[in-house]
């Protein structure tokens, strides 16, 4: 999904950024009024009132394709889970406007917020019952699910008897179960092993690519932002600001060791302590 | 001393239930389970008849209060004649019937007032009100409108469980974890559905210690129902006991007292029981925590 708007390097760009020749670094993106699954117009959001109020997102916007693969990393606090929360439609911007083109919206939360009294694979059904398979298939495909995310032996358990990172993956399950147009993932492998992760991207780049998914994923690691983007967006911190945007190449070597994204990697991490230094001024 | 003792053998009933000793044979673990519950209980048993005859042993009020080597024996005989059975038969089945009527009452009112806001500030706080009304109270009402019926009692009764059992229902849909309403919400649980796959079952720990509560004030009112309501041909616990106590028959009021303890407790192990099992069922019970 990468557009051709030029290379530009902006001017807070950290040194050496440009020695990379494959990266491109794209600006207003918003703004180029391509057919999008989601854009975000100026989005405000101000939680509490008066004194109390916290700016939480200053004027976000984004829009991303129809299939498009966009990683969101920033600082703690800046508003990755509160920006997700309103795509979904679970809270309205303060100011703004949130357009998700009728698609249907599915929210993988950052805590796993699975029902406690049904077990891992009657969670999962749950999410097919709900948009309405019907009784006959929702065993073999709840099944498939769990395998998917490598849980096939664990459909038994409730979860709390679950591991914090098999909750994750049984939550990923239950979002993929909801066969949305729109995923938004919100730090879903923070919990997990290097190798476990490794497969578990593997898996979701199969399925977008199954499903053309449309993915908005909220990660701390940037090299998982490297390595499954098609675009890594950059968030100040509070208030969010969208303050860069990182095209990844297509093609070429893209596990997580590879040069490429290494190299991409360390252009986000200074682009990321030079955000931290000017906030902690 | 006693309530290390207790806990420690609870510890090891949850370690059980957890299967935290997987190969023993069923029969085996089922008789250790059942013993590792009720000693504590027995140990309790125990140390009450002690200090009971210790105190009958001072010669205290020796007209009234009898000892457990008068008692048991007459317990031992009431309970070869019919009238006994009879008597336990017709409260039970009031019991029943009456806390029937309140759990349909109170979970149907606790259902709408949880679901209609208007209704929620209002009428809930009436419902908390009612709670603290001590069943004696209603019972002037209850017979003018009811007369000297089992009907007057099951009218008290409702109205003791219910209140409670509405509650339980309130608190727990109102505590329902955003969290998870949020996670029904991007499901699409919607209306009727999000009830019943979400709201209901989240409250589901909540209601049954609404329940639990419920049925002590039911069984309350069903006691002083049967004290004060006495009707021709039906002899209740309640009735024999307020005889005894007539014909000065302390021993065997006494021995009706007792009775009216085990069916208290035998009740409220089902309903500790079923909680504790809704509780493990989320991992809400922590191994060892009593
Ligand atoms: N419901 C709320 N009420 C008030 N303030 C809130 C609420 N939710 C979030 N905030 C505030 O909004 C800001 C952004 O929160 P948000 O959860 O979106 O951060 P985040 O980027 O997801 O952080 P993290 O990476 O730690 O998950 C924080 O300062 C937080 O305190
Ligand atoms: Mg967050």
């Amino acid at each position: 999904m990468s557009m051709s708007s030029g290379r530009l390097t902006p001017p807070e760009s950290p040194p050496g950024a440009s020695a990379f020749p494959n990266l491109t670094i794209v600006a207003d993106r918003a703004a180029a009024g391509a057919p999008a699954a989601v854009r975000l117009t100026e989005v405000c959001k101000v939680y509490g009132q008066g004194r109390a109020a916290l700016l939480a997102l200053d004027k976000v916007s984004l829009s991303v394709a129809p299939g498009e693969f966009v990683c969101l990393i920033g600082a703690s606090g800046c508003g990755k889970s509160t920006l997700l929360s309103l795509v979904a439609g679970l809270d309205s911007p303060t100011s703004g406007q949130i357009e998700t083109a009728g698609l249907k919206v599915s929210l993988m939360f950052q805590e796993p917020a699975l029902f406690p009294w049904l077990t891992a694979a009657r969670n999962v059904e749950l999410a097919l019952r709900a948009r309405g398979v019907p009784k006959a298939q929702r065993r073999a495909q709840t099944q498939e699910l769990l395998e998917t995310v490598h849980l096939g032996g664990f459909g038994d358990k409730r979860p709390h008897e679950l591991s914090g990172g098999m909750r994750q993956r049984v939550a990923m399950a239950r979002a993929l179960a909801q066969d949305a147009d729109v995923l938004l993932m919100d730090e879903p492998f923070g919990a997990l092993d290097a190798m476990t992760r490794d497969l578990l991207h593997e898996e979701l780049e199969r399925i977008c690519a199954e499903r053309t998914l449309t993915v908005l994923f909220v990660t701390h690691n940037v090299r998982e932002a490297a390595r499954l983007g098609d675009r890594v967006v950059v968030l100040s911190s509070r208030p969010g600001r969208v303050i860069e945007e990182y095209d990844v190449p297509r093609g070429g070597d893209r596990a997580e060791d590879s040069r490429d994204v290494a190299e991409l990697a360390s252009t986000m991490t200074a682009r990321l302590r030079q955000e931290m230094r000017r906030h902690g001024d | 001393m006693a309530i290390k003792t207790q806990s420690s053998a609870i510890e090891g009933l949850d370690n059980l239930e957890l299967g935290g000793v997987p190969q023993e044979p069923r029969a085996r673990r089922i008789a250790r389970t059942a013993w590792a519950a009720a000693w504590p209980k027995l140990l309790a048993v125990a140390i009450v008849i002690v200090l009971w005859q210790l105190v009958v042993a001072t010669g205290w009020k020796s007209y009234v209060l009898k000892g457990p080597t008068v008692v048991f024996p007459t317990l031992w005989g009431l309970m070869h004649h019919r009238l006994l059975w009879q008597a336990v038969g017709i409260t039970l089945r009031r019991a029943a019937i009456g806390y029937a009527l309140a759990l349909v009452i109170g979970s149907v009112v606790g259902a709408v007032v949880a679901r209609v806001p208007p209704l929620r500030a209002g009428v809930g706080s009436i419902i908390t009100g009612l709670q603290v009304m001590p069943s004696i109270v209603w019972f002037p009402f209850a017979i003018i409108l009811f007369g000297l019926t089992t009907p007057a009692i099951l009218f008290v009764m409702v109205l003791g469980a219910a209140p409670s059992i509405a509650n339980g229902l309130i608190t727990g849909v109102d505590y329902t974890p955003p969290l998870l309403l949020k996670a029904g919400k991007t499901m699409g649980l919607r209306g009727f559905n999000l009830y019943r796959y979400l709201i209901l079952p989240a409250s589901l720990p909540a209601y049954v210690a609404g329940m639990k509560q419920g049925w002590a004030f039911a069984f309350r009112g069903l006691m002083a129902g049967e004290l004060l309501v006495l009707i021709i041909g039906q002899p209740s616990i309640g009735v024999l006991e307020n005889n005894y106590q007539d014909l000065d028959f302390f021993a065997g009021a006494t021995s009706i007292l007792i009775i009216i303890l085990i069916i208290g407790i035998a009740v409220d192990t089902l309903f500790t029981s079923a909680d504790r099992a809704v509780r493990r069922r989320r991992g809400l019970l922590e191994p060892g925590a009593a």
